[in-house]
């Protein structure tokens, strides 16, 4: 591991909370400028993942141990399927928004954020997850 | 199974719950899938398993019999309405395919537990059963969507599951065989979007129902063409059509057991519907089939593949690769169905899903149930197999018989509706090749056979050890299957011709 970079050490340190704080940012702004679950997820997992790059993956499975990212994986998708199901159990047909709400407009709203939240959640978890699995291989450094 | 619907209606909340069961059909077991990951438990994600592929199956019955009773099912998803939405669809090809799928999957899972404990290793048997669901989700996708780019998207989620389940297998030739696959299994994949894609760029839709009605307009540009020529060669890929089946020898040699047993009898069979649903639906309505002459290609690439299949299949040592290469023969009628492109050949090609997932499951638990007690499936470890383990290899034996066709099982009701239809057409060399192959078949059956009852077993080894009960059942039940609709043939083939007529209502004016 990179110890003795002092320099990337700290850099990195500034750097993390703005990468988290920006991919929150991309996840919640989706449905109004470029962005959503997706691209929110890479970027939230990325810094995470420059954490563990510098500082070694057993450290940054000390902040999110591997039942957690289990966790997120599982809880995304389900997130994202069940909406779909309550949209069923209101009355509409499944990943209908419609009924989510008694505006149709704003049920749109919430079943968009509350799918990509759903999608954010489990890619994050994947991205983590991959790296922490290779990086975290014995013999690679 | 209109029994089975009017049983369901009975149930409490069935009239909520009814509207919904198409995509039912596919969230069940999505949605089921990751809870394996809570669990993390071997036998209780066994058990989740298996209640819920129960569970979907008795849904694709209930579906079954809705549609025989009242016809096609539309859903429209988020109540989008197509075009612009996607829609499942189904109609009496799908329900039955799914069926199928669905059966295979359910009766399988029994087979799997004690398959599964000796060839995976405990701290991941629990991701075996939840690829397993990704992977019956997938296929039931497939199968159910009637949108072009929704069947990709199943078609990734049933193809990459898959990848994981065959390189689960022991040895680590799994895992190349599950690369290999995974590599041939991609192309296929991307030969179809890039078909999808030129289809989309033509007529600005991807409902398949709607891509049906705009395509003819456009059937004479060359991007419509190469469309048609992408995906029939990117469905060729992942159904194993002689020349592209390389893959599938040692993806089947070496996954465990119960993987063989489910992709055998569900992954190709879920691609030659896909290919039928986009021949014969999405293009039926255009003149490609005539201007491609893609009857000819398919029905020489067909017959070739049933020689070529069967032929590799007689000199295996691995009882196992041997069933696989017939799986690549058997596959070769199912294309010959498609190539003669009439009711009858649609019918047989159909009849021949049902009837090959059947035999095929039985041969491959048998020969699973095998490995399970000897530890190897090559022949020469096989000597008197049929004293040591009566049941398993009668039960070969029967699944045997009808991989050859002979009567009163059910490789002969699909062999003969081929036949037939190919003499409605007047082609006398492929129906004497259909014949000629099965001669084939007896060859290697026969070696099978000759080692397991004439041959004596090694000194020492026990006699009458056969596998447990939870596998032999599931294989008696499929044996007795491919017995009861070998005699009651008339069951299948009428649920056949009315998916045939399903597939090809859409299309009838431009049919050759």
């Amino acid at each position: 591991m990179m110890h003795r970079k002092v320099v990337l050490r700290v850099v990195s340190k500034f750097l993390i909370p703005p990468i988290l704080l920006f991919a929150l940012y991309v996840q919640f702004h989706g449905d109004f400028g470029p962005g959503g679950g997706f691209q929110a997820g890479v970027i939230f997992g990325s810094g995470f993942i420059l954490y563990a790059i510098l500082f070694g993956v057993d450290t940054v499975k000390k902040v999110l141990p591997p039942w957690a990212t289990r966790l997120m994986l599982v809880a995304g998708v389900l997130t994202y399927g069940l909406t779909g199901v309550a949209g069923l159990i209101l009355g509409g047909n499944y990943l209908d928004y419609n009924v989510l709400a008694h505006d149709p407009v704003h049920g749109q709203h919430y079943g968009i954020l509350i799918v990509e939240l759903g999608v954010g959640t489990t890619v994050a978890a994947a991205m983590i997850t991959i790296f922490n699995v290779f990086a975290g291989q014995p013999g690679g450094d | 199974m209109t029994a089975i619907y009017a049983y369901f209606l009975t149930l409490p909340f069935a009239a909520v719950i009814e509207p919904h069961l198409p995509v039912l059909q596919v969230v069940v077991p999505l949605l089921c899938a990751p809870i394996c990951v809570l669990l993390r438990h071997a036998k209780l994600s066994w058990l989740w398993a298996t209640i819920v592929t129960w569970l979907v199956f008795f849904i694709a019955l209930v579906l079954l019999g809705k549609v025989l009773a009242g016809g096609l099912i539309i859903y429209e998803i988020g109540n989008w309405p197509p075009p612009w939405g996607i829609e499942y669809r189904i109609d009496a090809a799908n329900a039955l395919v799914l069926v199928i799928i669905t059966a295979i999957g359910a009766i399988t899972l029994p087979y799997a537990k004690a398959s599964v404990e000796k060839e995976v290793s405990e701290p991941r048997i629990y991701l075996f059963y939840l690829m397993y669901m990704l992977c019956l989700t997938g296929l039931i996708g497939i199968t159910t969507t009637a949108d072009a780019f929704n069947l990709f998207v199943f078609l990734e989620i049933s193809s990459l599951s898959s990848y994981v389940l065959i390189s689960l297998g022991g040895s680590r030739r799994a895992l190349t065989a599950s690369y290999r696959y995974l590599v041939m299994g991609t192309l296929g994949a991307t030969f179809y979007i890039i078909g999808v894609g030129m289809m989309y760029m033509m007529t600005g839709s991807l409902n398949m129902a709607d891509l049906a009605t705009l395509l003819p307009a456009v059937d004479h540009t060359r991007t419509v063409l190469a469309a048609f020529a992408f995906v029939v060669v990117g469905l060729g890929l992942k159904l194993a059509m002689f020349p592209l089946h390389t893959w599938l020898p040692n993806a089947y040699a070496f996954a465990p057991s119960a993987v063989t047993v489910f992709l055998a009898s569900t992954a190709t069979k879920v691609a030659i519907y896909a290919l039928l649903r986009l021949v014969l639906t999405v293009f039926g309505g255009t003149d490609l089939f005539n201007v491609t002459h893609i009857s000819l290609m398919l029905v020489i690439l067909a017959v070739i593949g049933m020689f070529a299949g069967a032929f590799v299949a007689i000199f295996q040592k691995d009882v196992k690769r041997m069933l696989a290469y017939s799986s690549v023969s058997q596959v070769g009628y199912m294309v010959l169905g498609i190539g003669l492109a009439t009711a009858a050949g649609v019918t047989g090609s159909i009849v021949h899903l049902f009837n090959h997932a059947v035999m095929k499951g039985a041969a491959f638990m048998a020969v699973g149930a095998m490995f399970y007690v000897v530890g190897s499936v090559r022949l020469d470890d096989l000597a008197g197999i049929g004293k040591r383990m009566p049941v398993t290899t009668a039960v070969f034996l029967v699944a045997g018989l009808s991989l050859i066709g002979t009567p009163v099982t059910v490789g002969f009701i699909s062999k003969w509706q081929l036949v037939q239809a190919a003499i409605e057409l007047g082609w006398w060399y492929v129906a004497a090749g259909v014949l000629l192959s099965s001669l084939l078949a007896i060859a290697y059956v026969w070696r099978v056979v000759e080692v397991a009852y004439l041959q004596a077993p090694p000194e020492g080894a026990a006699l009458r050890t056969e596998a447990p009960v939870s596998m032999l059942v599931p294989m008696i039940v499929l044996a007795a299957a491919a017995v009861w609709f070998g005699i009651d043939g008339d069951t299948t083939l009428r649920l056949a011709g009315e998916a045939a007529n399903a597939l090809m209502g859409a299309a009838q004016g431009g049919k050759p």
